[in-house]
């Protein structure tokens, strides 16, 4: 048993992506789902109170090794490059995209009530967001959705994880 | 009468007036118009008066509380009064609020979260090879070589092939994103190499549509070393700027 959890540390440590417990059955082989999610938890319990830098991450249906936050500063100065970040009017537009997709742009544009071209052009060449399909509706215009990649960098295990949003209460007089 | 000058961090004409509700202590529900208006256009003078570009949309809404102002103003009527719909002029605009705010909200909470490479970090991935300074020669290529090498293509396919059996089923939302998952891999690709992957005619036309799609959507974009010469594409790099 010490061995395969050895063996499942090394496996996330050695993945580009965020490992899902499907991919580490697969190769583990005779191993069932239950004893796999038992060992990560099992580690991402011992990572947490081992006060070391790392931590071990459920995101975008798989798990992760990543930084822990107190340490931010000096990975950013080990990298040299500061990440663009992402401005407040693209955060509004990605928000609707997540909670409302499919969803076209004339549709975030009612929400937000600006033009969103250009923040949704952001958020596509830094693959948060992606074209869903198309509506079927007069002019035929693209629906937008969130990416994998989107679930990775918000730290989030599915969409389901997100927030809940306060409810919209309709105004009744 | 003072007010405060904070127009850069507005995102638009509904942050604006959520920012003047908070900012009198306004309950949303019942926004007295009167006093809104007068600080929302007053705030649209300054704005214009700094030179700050001044979005249509800011000017959209500034007649819509105009208009709802007006309304209120009119005496109601029996016969509307007795009608089913007691209709407040303000509740698309308050709905429309609550709806805003609450994705803010949303977008709020999302900042902070821990963010990938701001917050937390991965293991590095191997960094893929840029496209050196070729590109630098390159010139973009307009509407009319796109379509000219289109031509090309589609007469040599005319040819090879006058048989067309309609048998298969492509959206062009499946092209657009087959083509942007290819460019991620490639970082480049060729024009032509990208209607030839497409073996019926009706393929090459998708091609082309998605192409063009994602130029106007201005995500891609089309150069070419020398006249004539095969055309790229290329992902659009440069930075949006967002208001």
């Amino acid at each position: 048993m010490d061995d395969v959890r050895a063996i499942v540390e090394a496996l996330v440590f050695a993945s580009d992506a965020p490992l899902s417990v499907e991919r580490l059955k697969d190769i583990l082989g005779d191993m069932d789902r239950k004893a796999i999610l038992e060992i990560l938890q099992d580690l991402m319990l011992e990572y947490r109170q081992r006060s070391g830098g790392l931590c071990l991450m459920e995101v975008a249906g798989g798990y992760q090794f990543r930084t822990k936050t107190d340490y931010a500063p000096w990975i950013k100065k080990l990298r040299g490059i500061r990440p663009v970040p992402i401005s407040p009017a693209a955060m509004e537009t990605l928000s609707v995209v997540a909670y409302r997709q499919p969803v076209t742009r004339q549709e975030i544009e009612k929400i937000r009530g600006v033009d969103v071209s250009g923040s949704l052009k952001g958020l596509l060449e830094k693959k948060l967001v992606r074209i869903v399909g198309r509506k079927n509706v007069p002019g035929k215009p693209i629906m937008y959705g969130t990416t994998k990649r989107f679930l990775e960098v918000f730290d989030l295990k599915d969409l389901s994880e997100l927030p809940t949003m306060r409810e919209i209460t309709e105004m009744e007089e | 009468m003072s007010y405060e000058v904070k127009l850069d961090i507005f995102e638009g004409p509904l942050d604006l007036l959520l920012y003047l509700i908070r900012k009198n202590e306004l309950d949303i529900y019942n926004i007295p118009m009167a006093l809104i208006t007068e600080q929302y256009l007053a705030h649209l003078e300054m704005m214009k008066a700094l030179n700050l570009d001044l979005a249509g949309e800011y000017l959209v809404l500034a007649a819509t509380l105009v208009h709802i102002k007006s309304k209120m103003l009119l005496p109601v009527e029996e016969g509307e009064k007795e009608g089913e719909e007691e209709a407040d002029p303000r509740a698309d605009l308050v709905r429309q609020l609550l709806e805003y705010q609450a994705f803010k909200e949303v977008a709020l909470s999302l900042d902070k979260r821990k963010l990938l490479d701001r917050d937390v970090f991965k293991r590095i991935q191997p960094v893929e090879e840029t496209p050196g300074e070729e590109e630098d020669s390159m010139v973009e290529v307009t509407l009319f070589e796109l379509i000219e090498a289109f031509k090309q293509v589609a007469e040599r396919m005319d040819k090879e092939d006058l048989l067309e059996i309609d048998t298969e089923r492509i959206s062009l939302s499946d092209r657009i994103n087959e083509i942007l998952e290819d460019l991620a891999r490639e970082k480049s690709l060729s024009f032509t190499d990208l209607l030839k992957t497409s073996r019926t005619r009706k393929g090459i036309i998708y091609t082309l549509l998605a192409i063009l799609e994602l130029m106007k959507m201005r995500v891609v974009r089309a150069f070419q070393a020398d006249p004539f010469g095969p055309i790229r594409i290329f992902p659009a790099v440069e930075e949006s700027t967002d208001g």
